[in-house]
Protein backbone atom coordinates (compact mmCIF):
# COMPACT_ATOMS: atom_id res chain seq x y z
CA UNK A 1 0.00 0.00 0.00
CA UNK A 2 3.04 2.73 1.12
CA UNK A 3 4.52 1.54 -2.26
CA UNK A 4 1.27 2.06 -4.07
CA UNK A 5 0.96 5.38 -2.57
CA UNK A 6 4.23 6.57 -3.31
CA UNK A 7 4.21 5.40 -7.03
CA UNK A 8 1.43 7.37 -7.68
CA UNK A 9 1.97 10.62 -6.01
CA UNK A 10 5.02 11.73 -8.13
CA UNK A 11 2.89 10.43 -11.44
CA UNK A 12 -0.40 13.11 -10.08
CA UNK A 13 2.21 15.76 -9.38
CA UNK A 14 3.94 15.37 -13.06
CA UNK A 15 0.60 15.36 -14.64
CA UNK A 16 -0.50 18.03 -13.11
CA UNK A 17 2.04 20.84 -12.16
CA UNK A 18 3.62 20.73 -15.84
CA UNK A 19 0.10 21.60 -17.61
CA UNK A 20 -0.11 24.36 -15.00
CA UNK A 21 4.15 25.56 -15.54
CA UNK A 22 3.41 24.71 -19.89
CA UNK A 23 -0.17 27.21 -19.73
CA UNK A 24 2.39 29.91 -17.76
CA UNK A 25 5.04 28.70 -20.76
CA UNK A 26 3.07 29.32 -23.59
CA UNK A 27 1.37 32.68 -22.72
CA UNK A 28 4.45 34.01 -21.84
CA UNK A 29 6.18 33.13 -25.15
CA UNK A 30 2.61 34.44 -27.56
CA UNK A 31 3.64 37.75 -25.51
CA UNK A 32 7.29 37.82 -26.05
CA UNK A 33 6.32 36.94 -30.14
CA UNK A 34 3.70 39.99 -29.62
CA UNK A 35 6.18 42.56 -28.52
CA UNK A 36 8.36 41.25 -30.91
CA UNK A 37 6.23 42.14 -33.54
CA UNK A 38 5.01 45.57 -32.00
CA UNK A 39 8.14 47.01 -31.79
CA UNK A 40 9.52 45.82 -35.26
CA UNK A 41 6.48 45.61 -37.36
CA UNK A 42 3.40 47.04 -35.75
CA UNK A 43 4.32 50.43 -34.69
CA UNK A 44 6.03 51.25 -37.55
CA UNK A 45 3.66 50.25 -40.07
CA UNK A 46 0.82 51.90 -38.23
CA UNK A 47 3.20 55.29 -38.01
CA UNK A 48 3.35 55.65 -41.76
CA UNK A 49 -0.65 55.94 -41.41
CA UNK A 50 -0.27 58.54 -38.82
CA UNK A 51 2.03 60.37 -40.73
CA UNK A 52 0.37 60.20 -43.63
CA UNK A 53 -2.03 62.38 -42.08
CA UNK A 54 -0.16 64.99 -39.63
CA UNK A 55 -1.67 67.43 -42.27
CA UNK A 56 -5.38 66.25 -41.90
CA UNK A 57 -6.75 64.65 -44.82
CA UNK A 58 -6.13 67.35 -47.11
CA UNK A 59 -2.54 67.29 -46.69
CA UNK A 60 -2.80 63.19 -47.38
CA UNK A 61 -4.71 64.31 -50.88
CA UNK A 62 -2.46 66.91 -51.36
CA UNK A 63 -0.05 64.81 -52.02
CA UNK A 64 -1.70 62.34 -53.79
CA UNK A 65 -3.12 64.67 -56.33
CA UNK A 66 0.07 66.48 -56.70
CA UNK A 67 2.29 65.98 -60.39
CA UNK A 68 5.39 64.66 -58.98
CA UNK A 69 2.92 62.18 -56.89
CA UNK A 70 1.11 61.52 -60.39
CA UNK A 71 4.46 61.36 -62.39
CA UNK A 72 5.69 58.78 -60.21
CA UNK A 73 2.50 56.51 -60.13
CA UNK A 74 2.81 56.74 -64.44
CA UNK A 75 6.23 55.97 -64.00
CA UNK A 76 5.40 53.01 -61.55
CA UNK A 77 2.66 51.68 -63.13
CA UNK A 78 4.62 51.71 -66.80
CA UNK A 79 7.87 49.74 -65.41
CA UNK A 80 5.33 47.22 -63.66
CA UNK A 81 3.12 46.75 -66.87
CA UNK A 82 6.59 45.94 -68.90
CA UNK A 83 8.05 43.91 -65.66
CA UNK A 84 5.57 41.76 -64.99
CA UNK A 85 4.56 40.34 -68.00
CA UNK A 86 7.75 39.24 -69.16
CA UNK A 87 8.91 37.71 -65.78
CA UNK A 88 5.54 35.74 -65.73
CA UNK A 89 6.19 34.27 -69.18
CA UNK A 90 10.11 33.64 -68.14
CA UNK A 91 9.30 32.19 -64.67
CA UNK A 92 5.98 29.99 -66.62
CA UNK A 93 8.74 28.65 -69.02
CA UNK A 94 11.73 28.60 -66.74
CA UNK A 95 8.84 26.13 -64.45
CA UNK A 96 7.92 23.85 -67.13
CA UNK A 97 11.68 22.98 -68.26
CA UNK A 98 12.84 22.62 -64.55
CA UNK A 99 9.95 20.75 -63.24
CA UNK A 100 9.28 18.32 -66.67
CA UNK A 101 12.99 18.09 -68.40
CA UNK A 102 15.23 15.64 -67.14
CA UNK A 103 18.88 17.44 -67.84
CA UNK A 104 22.44 17.65 -66.77
CA UNK A 105 22.69 21.27 -64.75
CA UNK A 106 19.34 21.37 -63.67
CA UNK A 107 20.26 22.59 -60.31
CA UNK A 108 22.79 25.22 -61.21
CA UNK A 109 19.69 26.58 -63.78
CA UNK A 110 17.84 26.69 -60.82
CA UNK A 111 20.29 28.48 -58.45
CA UNK A 112 21.04 30.83 -61.58
CA UNK A 113 17.01 31.97 -61.73
CA UNK A 114 17.77 32.30 -57.89
CA UNK A 115 20.32 34.52 -57.97
CA UNK A 116 18.92 37.89 -58.11
CA UNK A 117 17.01 37.18 -55.01
CA UNK A 118 20.77 36.75 -53.21
CA UNK A 119 21.82 40.28 -54.91
CA UNK A 120 21.98 42.87 -53.45
CA UNK A 121 19.75 45.61 -55.33
CA UNK A 122 22.79 47.67 -55.02
CA UNK A 123 24.91 45.41 -57.12
CA UNK A 124 22.09 44.72 -59.44
CA UNK A 125 21.82 48.23 -60.77
CA UNK A 126 25.81 48.26 -60.60
CA UNK A 127 25.67 45.31 -63.18
CA UNK A 128 23.32 47.38 -65.61
CA UNK A 129 25.69 50.50 -65.10
CA UNK A 130 28.63 48.24 -66.00
CA UNK A 131 26.95 46.95 -69.20
CA UNK A 132 24.59 50.66 -70.41
CA UNK A 133 26.08 53.15 -68.54
CA UNK A 134 28.44 56.00 -69.94
CA UNK A 135 32.11 53.70 -69.50
CA UNK A 136 29.52 50.63 -70.39
CA UNK A 137 30.57 47.80 -72.34
CA UNK A 138 27.64 48.44 -75.18
CA UNK A 139 27.79 52.27 -74.99
CA UNK A 140 29.62 52.38 -78.19
CA UNK A 141 26.65 50.74 -79.75
CA UNK A 142 23.90 52.96 -77.70
CA UNK A 143 25.59 56.08 -78.89
CA UNK A 144 25.94 54.61 -82.60
CA UNK A 145 21.56 53.69 -82.15
CA UNK A 146 21.16 56.90 -80.38
CA UNK A 147 19.17 54.85 -77.32
CA UNK A 148 20.20 55.82 -73.59
CA UNK A 149 18.77 53.16 -71.00
CA UNK A 150 20.87 54.52 -67.89
CA UNK A 151 18.66 57.62 -66.54
CA UNK A 152 16.07 57.15 -68.51
CA UNK A 153 12.77 54.66 -68.46
CA UNK A 154 14.94 51.38 -70.24
CA UNK A 155 17.39 51.43 -67.08
CA UNK A 156 14.12 51.42 -64.77
CA UNK A 157 12.15 49.18 -66.85
CA UNK A 158 15.65 46.45 -66.80
CA UNK A 159 16.21 46.75 -63.01
CA UNK A 160 12.55 46.07 -62.56
CA UNK A 161 12.80 43.28 -64.50
CA UNK A 162 15.79 42.04 -62.84
CA UNK A 163 14.58 42.33 -59.06
CA UNK A 164 11.43 39.94 -60.04
CA UNK A 165 12.98 37.80 -61.97
CA UNK A 166 12.27 34.76 -59.70
CA UNK A 167 8.83 34.64 -58.19
CA UNK A 168 6.61 32.73 -60.87
CA UNK A 169 9.34 30.14 -61.41
CA UNK A 170 10.03 29.43 -57.59
CA UNK A 171 6.19 29.15 -57.58
CA UNK A 172 4.72 27.34 -60.18
CA UNK A 173 8.00 24.61 -59.93
CA UNK A 174 6.91 22.65 -56.50
CA UNK A 175 3.60 22.63 -57.66
CA UNK A 176 4.19 21.21 -61.19
CA UNK A 177 6.98 18.45 -59.13
CA UNK A 178 3.92 18.08 -56.92
CA UNK A 179 1.26 17.29 -59.96
CA UNK A 180 3.47 14.93 -61.38
CA UNK A 181 2.93 14.97 -65.61
CA UNK A 182 0.40 11.87 -65.74
CA UNK A 183 -2.24 13.66 -67.03
CA UNK A 184 0.44 15.84 -68.86
CA UNK A 185 1.75 12.16 -70.88
CA UNK A 186 -2.64 11.14 -71.06
CA UNK A 187 -3.63 14.22 -72.83
CA UNK A 188 -0.34 13.72 -75.06
CA UNK A 189 -1.61 10.22 -76.12
CA UNK A 190 -4.73 10.67 -76.63
CA UNK A 191 -3.15 13.67 -79.49
CA UNK A 192 -3.41 16.61 -77.86
CA UNK A 193 -0.83 19.13 -79.36
CA UNK A 194 1.76 21.02 -76.83
CA UNK A 195 -0.16 24.14 -76.78
CA UNK A 196 -3.31 22.05 -76.21
CA UNK A 197 -1.50 19.97 -73.46
CA UNK A 198 -1.03 23.46 -71.60
CA UNK A 199 -3.70 24.86 -72.27
CA UNK A 200 -6.80 22.33 -71.09
CA UNK A 201 -4.57 20.43 -68.64
CA UNK A 202 -1.42 22.30 -66.92
CA UNK A 203 -2.59 25.49 -66.69
CA UNK A 204 -5.64 24.43 -64.67
CA UNK A 205 -3.50 22.72 -62.00
CA UNK A 206 -1.35 25.51 -61.73
CA UNK A 207 -3.43 28.89 -61.71
CA UNK A 208 -3.28 29.32 -58.15
CA UNK A 209 0.31 29.02 -57.69
CA UNK A 210 1.05 31.02 -60.71
CA UNK A 211 -1.45 33.68 -59.50
CA UNK A 212 0.07 33.66 -56.44
CA UNK A 213 3.18 34.31 -58.26
CA UNK A 214 2.35 36.94 -60.42
CA UNK A 215 1.21 38.90 -57.44
CA UNK A 216 4.73 38.76 -55.62
CA UNK A 217 6.34 39.97 -58.87
CA UNK A 218 4.32 42.72 -59.01
CA UNK A 219 4.10 43.70 -55.46
CA UNK A 220 8.25 43.47 -55.82
CA UNK A 221 7.93 45.32 -58.86
CA UNK A 222 6.32 48.17 -57.39
CA UNK A 223 8.45 48.21 -53.99
CA UNK A 224 12.02 48.06 -56.32
CA UNK A 225 14.46 50.99 -55.63
CA UNK A 226 18.15 50.24 -54.53
CA UNK A 227 18.66 49.48 -58.37
CA UNK A 228 16.50 52.46 -59.60
CA UNK A 229 18.08 54.53 -57.29
CA UNK A 230 21.41 53.89 -59.71
CA UNK A 231 20.18 53.19 -62.80
CA UNK A 232 17.76 56.31 -62.98
CA UNK A 233 18.69 59.85 -62.39
CA UNK A 234 16.28 60.67 -59.84
CA UNK A 235 14.43 64.00 -61.61
CA UNK A 236 11.52 65.26 -59.65
CA UNK A 237 8.20 63.90 -62.25
CA UNK A 238 10.39 62.37 -64.87
CA UNK A 239 12.85 59.80 -63.42
CA UNK A 240 11.04 59.16 -60.62
CA UNK A 241 9.28 56.62 -59.18
CA UNK A 242 6.95 55.97 -56.10
CA UNK A 243 9.75 54.44 -54.11
CA UNK A 244 12.65 57.14 -55.17
CA UNK A 245 9.45 59.85 -54.29
CA UNK A 246 9.44 58.49 -51.00
CA UNK A 247 12.72 59.20 -50.46
CA UNK A 248 13.46 62.28 -52.22
CA UNK A 249 10.06 63.71 -50.45
CA UNK A 250 12.03 62.22 -47.24
CA UNK A 251 15.48 64.40 -47.64
CA UNK A 252 13.99 67.01 -48.56
CA UNK A 253 11.61 67.54 -45.41
CA UNK A 254 8.37 66.44 -46.55
CA UNK A 255 8.08 63.75 -44.52
CA UNK A 256 4.11 64.34 -45.03
CA UNK A 257 4.47 63.78 -48.64
CA UNK A 258 6.65 60.98 -48.00
CA UNK A 259 4.82 58.93 -45.80
CA UNK A 260 1.14 59.89 -47.88
CA UNK A 261 3.08 58.13 -50.77
CA UNK A 262 4.20 55.13 -48.38
CA UNK A 263 0.32 54.85 -47.59
CA UNK A 264 -0.02 54.28 -51.15
CA UNK A 265 2.86 51.81 -51.04
CA UNK A 266 1.62 50.21 -47.67
CA UNK A 267 -2.14 49.45 -49.15
CA UNK A 268 -0.73 47.61 -51.84
CA UNK A 269 1.45 45.69 -50.01
CA UNK A 270 -1.57 45.02 -47.56
CA UNK A 271 -3.91 44.19 -50.61
CA UNK A 272 -1.18 41.47 -51.89
CA UNK A 273 -1.11 39.92 -48.50
CA UNK A 274 -4.97 40.23 -48.25
CA UNK A 275 -5.22 38.37 -51.90
CA UNK A 276 -2.63 35.76 -51.05
CA UNK A 277 -4.35 34.57 -47.74
CA UNK A 278 -7.26 34.41 -49.63
CA UNK A 279 -6.11 32.20 -51.90
CA UNK A 280 -4.24 30.21 -49.24
CA UNK A 281 -7.64 29.44 -47.65
CA UNK A 282 -9.15 28.64 -51.65
CA UNK A 283 -6.28 26.12 -51.70
CA UNK A 284 -7.13 24.56 -48.93
CA UNK A 285 -10.31 24.14 -49.22
CA UNK A 286 -9.86 22.43 -53.01
CA UNK A 287 -7.18 20.13 -51.38
CA UNK A 288 -9.56 18.89 -48.57
CA UNK A 289 -13.14 18.16 -51.21
CA UNK A 290 -10.26 16.28 -53.29
CA UNK B 1 11.13 -6.15 -87.15
CA UNK B 2 13.62 -4.48 -88.33
CA UNK B 3 11.72 -2.14 -90.41
CA UNK B 4 9.34 -1.52 -87.89
CA UNK B 5 11.94 0.06 -85.67
CA UNK B 6 13.39 1.71 -88.61
CA UNK B 7 10.16 3.82 -88.91
CA UNK B 8 9.84 4.61 -84.99
CA UNK B 9 13.46 6.06 -84.80
CA UNK B 10 13.11 8.90 -87.18
CA UNK B 11 9.73 10.04 -86.07
CA UNK B 12 11.38 10.03 -82.34
CA UNK B 13 14.36 11.21 -82.92
CA UNK B 14 13.38 15.00 -85.01
CA UNK B 15 10.82 15.29 -82.04
CA UNK B 16 13.49 15.00 -79.07
CA UNK B 17 15.52 17.54 -80.89
CA UNK B 18 12.69 19.65 -81.02
CA UNK B 19 11.72 19.65 -77.59
CA UNK B 20 14.98 20.37 -76.52
CA UNK B 21 15.17 23.64 -78.00
CA UNK B 22 11.38 24.09 -77.99
CA UNK B 23 9.70 27.72 -77.21
CA UNK B 24 10.15 27.23 -73.26
CA UNK B 25 14.14 26.63 -73.72
CA UNK B 26 14.52 30.03 -76.15
CA UNK B 27 12.39 32.28 -73.87
CA UNK B 28 14.22 31.39 -70.22
CA UNK B 29 17.85 31.93 -72.28
CA UNK B 30 16.94 34.57 -73.85
CA UNK B 31 14.97 36.14 -70.69
CA UNK B 32 18.19 34.87 -68.63
CA UNK B 33 20.53 36.12 -70.78
CA UNK B 34 19.26 39.33 -71.42
CA UNK B 35 18.34 40.81 -68.12
CA UNK B 36 21.15 38.90 -65.86
CA UNK B 37 23.92 36.90 -67.88
CA UNK B 38 25.46 39.91 -69.46
CA UNK B 39 25.31 42.85 -66.94
CA UNK B 40 26.32 40.37 -64.82
CA UNK B 41 29.51 39.50 -67.28
CA UNK B 42 30.05 43.25 -67.97
CA UNK B 43 30.54 44.04 -64.21
CA UNK B 44 32.58 40.50 -64.10
CA UNK B 45 34.76 42.09 -67.25
CA UNK B 46 35.01 45.70 -65.62
CA UNK B 47 36.72 44.30 -62.73
CA UNK B 48 38.82 42.02 -64.53
CA UNK B 49 40.25 44.99 -66.82
CA UNK B 50 41.82 46.10 -63.22
CA UNK B 51 45.08 44.35 -62.35
CA UNK B 52 44.97 42.06 -59.41
CA UNK B 53 46.93 44.66 -57.19
CA UNK B 54 45.06 47.34 -57.68
CA UNK B 55 42.09 45.45 -57.14
CA UNK B 56 43.18 44.16 -53.58
CA UNK B 57 44.09 47.57 -53.20
CA UNK B 58 40.32 48.91 -53.79
CA UNK B 59 38.49 46.27 -52.26
CA UNK B 60 41.02 46.82 -48.81
CA UNK B 61 41.05 50.53 -48.44
CA UNK B 62 40.32 51.50 -44.78
CA UNK B 63 36.91 52.35 -45.49
CA UNK B 64 35.97 49.71 -47.56
CA UNK B 65 37.02 47.00 -44.59
CA UNK B 66 35.37 48.75 -42.09
CA UNK B 67 32.04 48.33 -44.37
CA UNK B 68 32.58 44.69 -44.49
CA UNK B 69 33.21 44.46 -40.64
CA UNK B 70 29.94 46.40 -40.34
CA UNK B 71 27.84 44.97 -42.66
CA UNK B 72 28.85 41.25 -41.21
CA UNK B 73 28.44 42.24 -37.32
CA UNK B 74 25.11 43.59 -37.85
CA UNK B 75 23.93 41.62 -40.33
CA UNK B 76 25.23 38.66 -37.86
CA UNK B 77 23.24 40.09 -35.33
CA UNK B 78 20.23 40.44 -37.15
CA UNK B 79 20.30 37.26 -38.41
CA UNK B 80 20.53 35.70 -34.74
CA UNK B 81 17.51 37.60 -33.83
CA UNK B 82 15.58 36.27 -36.88
CA UNK B 83 17.15 32.76 -35.70
CA UNK B 84 15.70 33.34 -32.28
CA UNK B 85 12.63 34.77 -32.61
CA UNK B 86 11.50 33.56 -36.37
CA UNK B 87 11.57 29.80 -34.33
CA UNK B 88 9.67 30.80 -31.79
CA UNK B 89 7.12 32.78 -33.96
CA UNK B 90 6.90 29.87 -35.78
CA UNK B 91 6.41 27.46 -32.56
CA UNK B 92 3.77 29.94 -31.74
CA UNK B 93 1.80 30.10 -34.64
CA UNK B 94 1.74 26.11 -35.08
CA UNK B 95 1.42 24.90 -31.54
CA UNK B 96 -0.51 27.11 -29.79
CA UNK B 97 -4.01 28.70 -30.19
CA UNK B 98 -5.06 32.61 -29.17
CA UNK B 99 -6.95 35.34 -30.13
CA UNK B 100 -4.83 37.48 -32.86
CA UNK B 101 -3.33 34.15 -34.31
CA UNK B 102 -4.16 34.81 -37.72
CA UNK B 103 -3.40 38.69 -37.69
CA UNK B 104 0.20 37.57 -36.51
CA UNK B 105 0.34 34.72 -39.10
CA UNK B 106 -1.13 37.32 -41.73
CA UNK B 107 1.41 40.01 -41.17
CA UNK B 108 5.05 38.04 -40.96
CA UNK B 109 4.82 38.66 -44.95
CA UNK B 110 4.56 42.24 -44.41
CA UNK B 111 8.14 43.59 -44.85
CA UNK B 112 8.39 41.43 -48.08
CA UNK B 113 5.84 43.28 -49.57
CA UNK B 114 6.55 46.46 -47.95
CA UNK B 115 8.74 48.56 -49.92
CA UNK B 116 12.32 49.27 -48.55
CA UNK B 117 12.14 52.50 -49.06
CA UNK B 118 8.90 52.78 -46.81
CA UNK B 119 10.74 50.27 -44.39
CA UNK B 120 13.50 52.65 -43.80
CA UNK B 121 11.36 56.09 -43.58
CA UNK B 122 9.25 54.49 -40.96
CA UNK B 123 12.20 53.02 -39.45
CA UNK B 124 14.14 56.44 -38.95
CA UNK B 125 11.11 58.37 -38.13
CA UNK B 126 9.78 55.74 -35.45
CA UNK B 127 13.23 54.98 -33.86
CA UNK B 128 14.82 58.98 -33.70
CA UNK B 129 15.82 60.14 -30.53
CA UNK B 130 12.23 62.13 -30.35
CA UNK B 131 10.10 59.02 -32.39
CA UNK B 132 7.56 56.90 -30.93
CA UNK B 133 10.00 54.10 -29.67
CA UNK B 134 13.06 56.04 -30.02
CA UNK B 135 12.26 58.46 -27.06
CA UNK B 136 12.28 55.65 -24.89
CA UNK B 137 15.81 54.77 -25.14
CA UNK B 138 17.02 58.55 -25.95
CA UNK B 139 17.27 59.10 -22.19
CA UNK B 140 19.49 56.13 -21.57
CA UNK B 141 22.01 57.71 -24.03
CA UNK B 142 21.14 54.81 -26.56
CA UNK B 143 20.51 56.20 -29.69
CA UNK B 144 18.95 53.65 -32.40
CA UNK B 145 18.24 55.81 -35.71
CA UNK B 146 21.09 57.20 -37.24
CA UNK B 147 23.65 54.37 -35.86
CA UNK B 148 24.37 51.09 -35.56
CA UNK B 149 21.89 49.81 -33.24
CA UNK B 150 19.19 51.42 -36.27
CA UNK B 151 20.99 49.48 -39.28
CA UNK B 152 20.44 45.88 -37.55
CA UNK B 153 16.59 47.23 -36.83
CA UNK B 154 16.12 47.52 -40.36
CA UNK B 155 17.72 44.26 -41.29
CA UNK B 156 15.83 42.17 -38.79
CA UNK B 157 12.63 44.16 -40.50
CA UNK B 158 13.39 43.26 -44.11
CA UNK B 159 14.33 39.40 -43.26
CA UNK B 160 11.67 39.12 -40.94
CA UNK B 161 9.45 36.00 -42.51
CA UNK B 162 12.62 33.86 -43.85
CA UNK B 163 12.83 31.80 -40.70
CA UNK B 164 9.15 31.89 -40.17
CA UNK B 165 8.56 30.59 -43.19
CA UNK B 166 10.53 27.80 -43.64
CA UNK B 167 10.23 26.44 -39.94
CA UNK B 168 6.84 26.56 -39.60
CA UNK B 169 5.37 23.88 -42.55
CA UNK B 170 8.44 21.60 -41.15
CA UNK B 171 6.75 21.96 -37.41
CA UNK B 172 3.34 21.43 -38.98
CA UNK B 173 4.31 18.17 -39.93
CA UNK B 174 5.86 16.85 -36.48
CA UNK B 175 3.14 14.79 -34.88
CA UNK B 176 2.64 16.02 -31.61
CA UNK B 177 2.59 12.41 -30.49
CA UNK B 178 6.28 12.03 -30.74
CA UNK B 179 6.57 14.41 -28.69
CA UNK B 180 3.71 13.37 -26.03
CA UNK B 181 5.12 9.65 -26.56
CA UNK B 182 8.82 11.00 -25.27
CA UNK B 183 7.30 13.20 -22.27
CA UNK B 184 5.40 10.10 -21.32
CA UNK B 185 8.31 8.19 -21.30
CA UNK B 186 9.66 10.58 -18.71
CA UNK B 187 12.36 12.90 -20.71
CA UNK B 188 12.27 16.77 -19.27
CA UNK B 189 10.48 19.01 -21.43
CA UNK B 190 14.21 20.49 -22.28
CA UNK B 191 15.01 16.83 -22.89
CA UNK B 192 12.14 16.15 -25.17
CA UNK B 193 12.26 19.80 -26.60
CA UNK B 194 16.57 19.28 -27.31
CA UNK B 195 16.18 15.32 -28.55
CA UNK B 196 12.98 14.90 -30.79
CA UNK B 197 11.49 18.60 -31.96
CA UNK B 198 15.06 20.64 -32.63
CA UNK B 199 17.05 17.92 -34.86
CA UNK B 200 14.25 17.41 -37.75
CA UNK B 201 13.50 21.68 -37.91
CA UNK B 202 17.15 22.36 -37.33
CA UNK B 203 17.76 22.27 -41.29
CA UNK B 204 14.72 24.52 -41.98
CA UNK B 205 16.84 27.10 -38.84
CA UNK B 206 19.66 27.21 -40.79
CA UNK B 207 18.45 27.60 -44.46
CA UNK B 208 16.09 30.65 -42.81
CA UNK B 209 18.42 31.75 -40.89
CA UNK B 210 21.39 31.98 -44.08
CA UNK B 211 18.44 33.32 -46.07
CA UNK B 212 17.96 36.25 -43.65
CA UNK B 213 21.88 36.50 -43.46
CA UNK B 214 21.93 36.88 -47.08
CA UNK B 215 19.46 39.17 -47.41
CA UNK B 216 20.56 41.55 -44.19
CA UNK B 217 24.12 41.48 -45.85
CA UNK B 218 22.69 42.94 -49.32
CA UNK B 219 20.00 45.01 -48.26
CA UNK B 220 20.23 48.83 -48.93
CA UNK B 221 17.11 50.26 -49.30
CA UNK B 222 16.06 50.50 -46.06
CA UNK B 223 19.53 50.86 -44.25
CA UNK B 224 20.06 54.24 -46.56
CA UNK B 225 17.33 55.72 -44.75
CA UNK B 226 17.82 54.90 -41.33
CA UNK B 227 21.59 55.09 -41.04
CA UNK B 228 23.71 57.95 -40.88
CA UNK B 229 25.73 56.65 -43.47
CA UNK B 230 28.84 57.83 -41.81
CA UNK B 231 32.50 55.96 -42.39
CA UNK B 232 33.97 53.60 -39.63
CA UNK B 233 30.22 54.24 -38.02
CA UNK B 234 27.39 52.78 -39.92
CA UNK B 235 28.39 52.74 -43.74
CA UNK B 236 27.35 49.34 -45.04
CA UNK B 237 28.99 47.91 -48.28
CA UNK B 238 26.18 48.47 -50.04
CA UNK B 239 25.61 52.21 -49.33
CA UNK B 240 29.29 52.53 -50.03
CA UNK B 241 29.23 50.95 -53.35
CA UNK B 242 26.16 53.93 -53.84
CA UNK B 243 28.23 56.75 -52.77
CA UNK B 244 30.99 55.42 -54.90
CA UNK B 245 29.10 55.44 -58.45
CA UNK B 246 27.72 58.77 -57.51
CA UNK B 247 31.02 60.34 -57.34
CA UNK B 248 31.70 58.58 -60.02
CA UNK B 249 34.41 56.46 -59.13
CA UNK B 250 33.41 53.15 -61.19
CA UNK B 251 36.49 51.37 -60.48
CA UNK B 252 35.93 51.76 -56.47
CA UNK B 253 32.47 50.63 -56.72
CA UNK B 254 32.83 48.19 -59.15
CA UNK B 255 35.93 46.51 -56.75
CA UNK B 256 33.20 46.43 -53.41
CA UNK B 257 30.16 45.35 -55.64
CA UNK B 258 32.16 42.55 -56.85
CA UNK B 259 33.31 42.01 -53.64
CA UNK B 260 29.67 41.36 -52.54
CA UNK B 261 28.61 39.88 -55.52
CA UNK B 262 31.07 36.99 -54.69
CA UNK B 263 29.91 36.97 -50.91
CA UNK B 264 26.03 36.58 -51.81
CA UNK B 265 27.02 33.32 -54.07
CA UNK B 266 28.72 31.56 -51.20
CA UNK B 267 25.73 32.45 -49.12
CA UNK B 268 23.59 31.04 -52.21
CA UNK B 269 25.83 27.79 -52.29
CA UNK B 270 25.70 27.31 -48.57
CA UNK B 271 21.80 27.64 -48.92
CA UNK B 272 21.43 25.04 -51.28
CA UNK B 273 23.43 22.80 -49.60
CA UNK B 274 20.93 23.41 -46.55
CA UNK B 275 17.87 22.65 -48.45
CA UNK B 276 19.28 19.94 -50.35
CA UNK B 277 20.31 18.47 -46.27
CA UNK B 278 17.19 19.07 -45.23
CA UNK B 279 15.13 17.22 -47.58
CA UNK B 280 17.58 14.43 -47.25
CA UNK B 281 16.21 14.35 -44.08
CA UNK B 282 12.64 14.34 -44.76
CA UNK B 283 13.41 10.97 -46.83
Amino acid sequence: MTLNLETHAPIGEREIHPQDSREWAKIGLILLVFAFFTVILIVPVIYVFVGAFSNGLPGFLGTLSSRPFLNALRLTLMAVAVAVPLNVIFGLCAALVIARKSFRGRTFLLSVIDLPFSISPVVAGLMLVSLYGRQGLLNPVLQAIDLRIIFSFPGIALATILGGMPFVAREVIPVLEEIGDEEEEAAKTLGASGWQTFWRVTLPSIRWALVYGIILTTARAMGEFGSIAIVSSNLIGRTQTLTLFVDSSYRNYDSQGAFATAVVLAGLAALTLVIKQVLEHLYAQRHRVK
Amino acid sequence: MTSASVEIRPSNRPKNVLQKVSIPWIVVFTHMFVILLLPLAALLLRAIVLNPAQFWALATTPIALSTYNITFGTAIVAAIVNMLMGTLTAWVLVRYEFPGKRFLDGIVDLPFALPTAVAGVTLATVYNQSGWLGQFFAPFGIQIAFSRVGVAIAMVFVSLPFVVRTVQPVLQEIEPTIEEAAWSLGASRFATFWKVILPPIIPAILTGTAQAFARAVGEFGSVVLVAANIPFQDLIAPVLVFQRLEGADIPGATVIGLVLLLISLILLLIINLLQAWGRRYDA
